[in-house]
């Protein structure tokens, strides 16, 4: 029964971030389409991440587990998707925008002869017209675009962190289905040498409820001293603008921002950050946010709801200090 | 191995101008000329730069290909002057009314026009649409594989290998050409300014325009027809916020009045 396909992989028994927030938006998807919804799960053990599926929504869970899908390879795990597709035969296929999600979506919707919609931030439908709407972003933010699919299967990447996250149901049931599907190396034309992880200590940026950012104002690697001691104070993380990691100050791993992490806090602290474009991208779910910033002029305050203009080196070292007395208590 | 390169880039209008400044063109859907400074998208030129310096250690050629209006020649001359050795224009309104699909369309079809490529390279993501579809269509229009977001191409032996940036940290990637890559930034590959002397150069060289006639396309996949994603609606969000700004006679003053605030808004 054509409907939504949720795409996860290398999910386990308990769902990530990213795939719970999916969930969350196939399923309100799913109650305005009144469409089947089902979740195709790709790994070594797929079949894992099924309950779990099940449990946040899917009707129906199909896994396909092979060795060559342990990590991310496009042509192999587009081999999966396409024989996921022909079972499934969905209309709305839905992904992260993770880097797996926007290097496989607009490949699969070509091979499907579809249509793509990229980082959506919202997503309606209307049973009766048949018809999906996806909202997101463009010119760094500053303008919202309404876009209609008019090619099936639409695929649709959502953007990470704007989507409210899949919350489980007790006792709800669903089919899994395993697929048997030929994978072969052979076709795969890129290959994974090794990867790098970059560690980070302490709490993970993406995760963070209150994230303390550097950018191009800090001069250099230095200045990010005092907003380490900050994020601790208040139990955060440090992030950076591009233009602080395209100078090799912090790990670009810190990087806040279109191409980087999205992230959406509680509170943002965007020091010696001007606030360009694909910066804004990056953190403006933040809940409340801070701007401290020497020019009055810098787009950053126009997005924060408080600001203090000045220099950081002055600012910084007393809101630490004042921010350990109000918190120590 | 020299190698020969393509690099696809974008013209888009300046996307740093203040926010005060930004105005829809709501009959066209998109936004509004007005006179504004145009570019290149940002992570193109980042293509741009490490296309370069693989011709820099490799040898080889970099060829700029842009798909735009007649006067994005000015982007291309801009390429030659960073020190691409070719550039060629793909205009025509059937290109301009194309989505994603039809625009990776018409791009592969003035690639094939090129003739044996090794490397095709574009940013990760478009400055103005924050689309990130064209690289990985490419690929599939052209038949090879695709890396995404990598920060630095090396060539080896009869292979490419590629840093590829993912939320984890870092990848290497090895492809054997042609292949397509979408370049993000790191500290390696700033753009670097052109030269006097090569603008001068620039400027002399020809630079062919190629309409839809002149490239192999299918004249089903470009053009409105072919659009898959019509663009209902396009507006400026309103923005309720004010931004309350701190007073204080010191910085240290505002930096107390500050934490104040948070704590008092229980943000702390």
């Amino acid at each position: 029964m054509p409907g939504i396909l949720v795409v996860v992989a290398g999910e386990g028994e308990r769902l990530t971030r990213n795939a719970l927030e999916v969930l969350g938006g196939a399923g309100r998807l799913h109650q305005k389409l009144g469409e089947g919804l089902a979740a195709v799960a790709l790994g070594e053990k797929a079949e894992a991440a099924a309950p779990a599926l099940i449990a946040h929504g899917a009707e129906t869970v199909y896994t396909v587990s092979h060795t060559l899908l342990k990590d991310y390879q496009a042509e192999v795990y587009l081999a999966a998707l396409e024989a996921a597709c022909a079972k499934a035969e969905p209309r709305v296929i839905l992904l992260a925008a993770d880097s797996m999600g926007r290097d496989v979506a607009p490949r699969l919707a070509h091979r499907l002869r579809g249509s793509m919609v990229s980082e959506c931030i919202e997503l309606d439908g209307d049973a009766g017209a048949k018809s999906v709407r996806a909202i997101r972003q463009s010119y760094g933010g500053k303008a919202l675009a309404a876009l209609a699919p008019k090619a099936f299967p639409a695929v649709v990447t959502l953007k990470l962190r704007t989507m409210e996250p899949a919350a489980p149901t007790e006792g709800r049931t669903g089919r899994t289905e395993a697929l048997s599907v030929t994978l072969d190396a052979g076709k795969a034309r890129t290959r994974l040498v090794d990867r790098q992880a970059e560690g980070s200590t302490g709490v993970k940026l993406e995760d963070a409820r209150v994230v303390i950012s550097g950018g191009r104002g800090l001069k250099g690697a230095e200045g990010f001293k005092v907003l380490e001691e900050l994020a601790q104070v208040l139990k955060g993380a440090v992030g950076a603008s591009r233009a602080a990691t395209d100078a090799g100050w912090v790990s670009a791993s810190m990087q806040v921002g279109q191409t980087g992490k999205t992230v959406a806090p509680d509170l943002y602290v965007a020091v010696g950050i001007s606030g360009a474009t694909q910066h804004i991208a990056g953190m403006s779910g933040a809940k409340a946010i801070v701007a401290i910033n020497t020019d009055p002029e810098a787009p950053i305050f126009k997005l924060a709801q408080l600001g203090v203009v000045g220099d950081y080196r002055q600012v910084l070292p007393r809101l630490l200090a004042k921010c350990k007395e109000l918190t120590s208590g | 191995m020299a190698l020969n390169i393509v690099v696809c880039v974008k013209q888009i209008i300046d996307p740093e101008i203040p926010a005060s400044q930004f105005k829809l063109d709501k009959a066209n859907k998109r936004q509004l000329r007005e006179g504004h400074n145009l570019v290149i998208s940002a992570y193109d030129q980042n293509a741009l730069e490490v296309a370069l310096q693989l011709k820099e250690k490799a040898g080889g050629k970099v060829t700029a290909l842009c798909l735009g209006e007649a006067g994005a020649t000015s982007a291309l001359k801009s390429a030659l002057g960073m020190g691409a050795d070719e550039a060629a224009l793909l205009s025509d309104p059937a290109f301009l009314a194309c989505d994603q699909f039809g625009v990776a369309h018409a791009l592969a079809a003035g690639i094939k026009k090129l003739g044996a490529v090794d490397l095709v390279l574009c940013g990760c993501v478009s400055g103005d649409w924050g689309d990130l579809m064209v690289g990985p269509l490419l690929a599939e229009e052209l038949g090879i594989g695709c890396v995404t977001f990598a920060s630095r191409i090396e060539a080896t032996d009869g292979a490419l290998l590629f840093r590829r940036v993912v939320e984890t940290g870092v990848e290497r990637i090895e492809a054997k050409p042609p292949v397509v890559a979408t370049v993000i930034s790191d500290e390696t590959n700033t753009p670097r300014y052109p030269k006097l002397r090569d603008i001068m150069a620039a400027g002399k060289k020809p630079i062919p325009v190629w309409k839809a006639a002149d490239v192999q396309v299918d004249a089903a996949r470009v053009g409105a027809a072919a659009r898959r994603v019509e663009v209902d609606d396009l507006y400026v969000p309103v923005r309720e916020s004010t931004c309350e700004l701190i007073d204080g006679e010191t910085a240290e003053e505002k930096a107390d009045r500050l934490a104040l605030r948070l704590r008092e808004l229980k943000l702390i």
